[in-house]
């Protein structure tokens, strides 16, 4: 009797401290369900899957550290022109012959640099975040505009770097999944770690939650959203790069696309808007909803057109699910 | 033996003086009364004493010896700690993180000692005496009562082996059995050797607890008596009289300022 009321106010725990992800990962199972039974003979065979692992690596990694901005109080809009710059500097590294690893340090470290300019405009310039990393994302995409004059940069030669085959080869021992699915779920799974078990969480949540708190208690509040800011650059570095390898080229365009599909995520997956909670888990559902529905729509018969209809109508579904979930304030 | 001593201590923000030329101490196991009326600097002085602000001029001695850098965490290494007003709570976290904030117990690389958060949250719990069962320690604070979360804040402030405690405004809308569980705690800082500011608009409460106290008005310090020198009835006629000293300034200041402007 003991065992079984503790194993209930254990899964009782849980579910409390979970509700959002599991929200969200109830959201995914039911859109998922509507495919299947849309298009059965489509998505009950993994080749759909594979083609979804593809690009959804990128989204993931993207929404982990947006995660940690979030729950600081702050957004960070740049990420896809950071991804982008972080993208060429790899592309330029690969075609001047540098080894593989050291084309990745060197995106990172521009990664860095992005990261810690957005950090030095929100916290030390005390900029708004929304605007100054929209000013940012600008910037740096005309930064790529201005040098590449709409070139992109071939990188077909190193097709058979084995250090790309690692980064983003598929992997035929496990049926061909592509090698960033596994990079991401190990981002994610640090991310994890990070946003829960680590100092770095703990004090990301005070901060957003009552920065004034924060500070009284002796946080270096500060410091602490620049590390976010970093964290974000790095991501931005893996994507790029990733992004770079697909195409084998880089295009001035690079993470473009991202911008709305990312924050979708984090907000699909169960983060609030106001700061001081969120979740990684949620997240990475949010990244794998999102991640679907265009090829979910597409299989279940319905032209490129419906695609943002689907999109919208799934956000503002799982939002208000959310809402009704949590019962607290907006969203 | 003087714990802290505060040396003609400044602080303005902007064009505001909100402390100016304060020198004050508090001696090992004395109970410092602060007193003073609303914006007469107590908060103020107090963040300065926290490490929170960094005083424009005047120094701050602990143990007769100058600390440089001041901040929180220096102030913290010192044995100050502190229950502000607002009592500094991250509501939407749980009580762990909240009693730990700032300093979270780690195991390697700054992952934090989960087990030894809970262990330590669970003792802490039981010896401020919160044994409801309406919450648990994943509860948010949000969700617990205005005496339960000054608790927290409290015992916050116990667990980190203060030696110079600042209760700002700790009785502020906590019931009577919670008023005498701070009172309680007051004397046992004071029994065991360790020192106490205890800020307070309930003179009562301040003058049966406190043994010295420090009447600040509009950043300065206006008076300090001993316990034995006064009564609660002297205290609030002090207050009384710095309250209508004040507003004869204000007054002579906003007459001044408007024969200027005319």
């Amino acid at each position: 009797m003991n065992g079984q009321s503790s194993l209930k106010i254990g899964a009782s725990a849980f579910m409390g401290r979970n509700r959002m992800a599991l929200s969200a990962l109830l959201f995914f199972a039911v859109m998922m369900l509507v495919f299947i039974i849309a298009r059965p003979g489509l998505f009950l065979r993994p080749d759909i899957y594979l083609a979804i692992a593809v690009s959804l690596p990128a989204l993931v990694v993207l929404a982990v550290p947006l995660v940690f901005i979030v729950v600081a109080g702050e957004i960070d809009l740049s990420f896809p022109a950071v991804t982008g710059v972080t993208g060429w500097v790899f592309a330029v590294a690969l075609s001047h012959e540098l080894p593989g690893p050291l084309a990745l340090l060197a995106a990172v470290a521009a990664g860095v640099a992005c990261g810690l300019l957005n950090a030095f405009l929100v916290t030390r310039m005390r900029l708004s975040s929304l605007v100054s990393t929209l000013g940012m994302g600008f910037l740096l995409r005309g930064l790529i505009n201005i040098a590449r004059e709409g070139h992109g940069i071939d990188l077909v030669d190193h097709v058979d770097d084995p250090f790309a085959k690692i980064l983003c080869g598929p992997i035929q021992r496990l049926g061909g999944i592509p090698a960033q699915l596994l990079w991401a779920t190990a981002f994610a799974a640090l991310g994890w770690a990070l946003f829960n078990r680590h100092r770095f969480g703990a004090r990301i949540k005070c901060i957003g939650d009552n920065p004034d708190s924060s500070r009284e208690m002796g946080i270096n509040v500060s410091r602490t959203k620049a590390w976010a800011f970093i964290y974000m650059g790095v991501a931005c570095a893996i994507a790029g790069a990733w992004g770079d390898l697909q195409n084998w080229t880089f295009y001035p365009t690079s993470g473009e696309g991202y911008l709305l599909y990312v924050i979708a995520a984090v907000f699909v997956g169960g983060t609030p808007t106001w700061g001081g909670t969120g979740t990684i888990v949620g997240a990475v559902i949010g990244a794998c909803i999102i991640g679907t529905i265009e090829t979910g729509v597409i299989a279940c018969g319905l032209t490129g057109f419906y695609t943002q209809f689907f999109y919208g109508l799934i956000i503002v579904l799982s939002l208000t699910a959310h809402r009704f979930n949590k019962g607290k304030s907006r969203y | 033996m003087r714990y802290l001593e505060l040396q003609n201590v400044s602080k303005s923000f902007g064009k505001v003086a909100a402390v100016s030329n304060v020198s004050l101490h508090v001696d090992q196991g004395e109970v410092l009364g602060f007193l003073g009326d609303n914006g007469a600097g107590k908060s103020t002085t107090i963040r300065l004493i926290a490490g929170v602000h960094t005083p424009d001029a005047g120094e701050i001695l602990v143990k007769g010896k100058r600390v440089s850098p001041w901040n929180v965490a220096a102030a913290r290494r010192c044995g100050i700690e502190t229950v502000f007003q607002d009592r500094a709570l991250a509501e939407q976290q749980t009580i762990p993180t909240n009693l730990f904030m700032g300093r979270e117990p780690t195991r390697f690389w700054g992952f934090l000692d989960v087990k030894g958060q809970r262990r330590e949250t669970e003792l802490l719990m039981r010896q401020i005496g919160f044994t409801s069962q309406a919450f648990s320690m994943h509860s948010p604070v949000l969700t617990l009562s205005g005496g339960e979360r000054q608790g927290i804040a409290i015992a916050r402030a116990m667990h980190f082996k203060a030696e110079l405690l600042i209760l700002d405004e700790p009785t502020a809308a906590l019931s009577l059995t919670e008023c005498e569980k701070v009172f309680s705690l007051v004397r046992a800082i004071r029994q065991q050797g360790r020192s106490c500011i205890f800020i307070s608009h309930n003179i009562y409460h301040a003058y049966d607890i406190c043994d010295r106290f420090v009447i600040l008005d509009r950043g300065t310090v206006s008076y300090e008596l001993r316990k034995d020198e006064t009564t609660a009835q002297h205290l609030i006629e002090r207050m009384q009289h710095v309250a209508r000293q004040s507003s004869r300034h204000a007054g002579a200041d906003e007459l001044g300022g408007a024969r200027s402007g005319a």
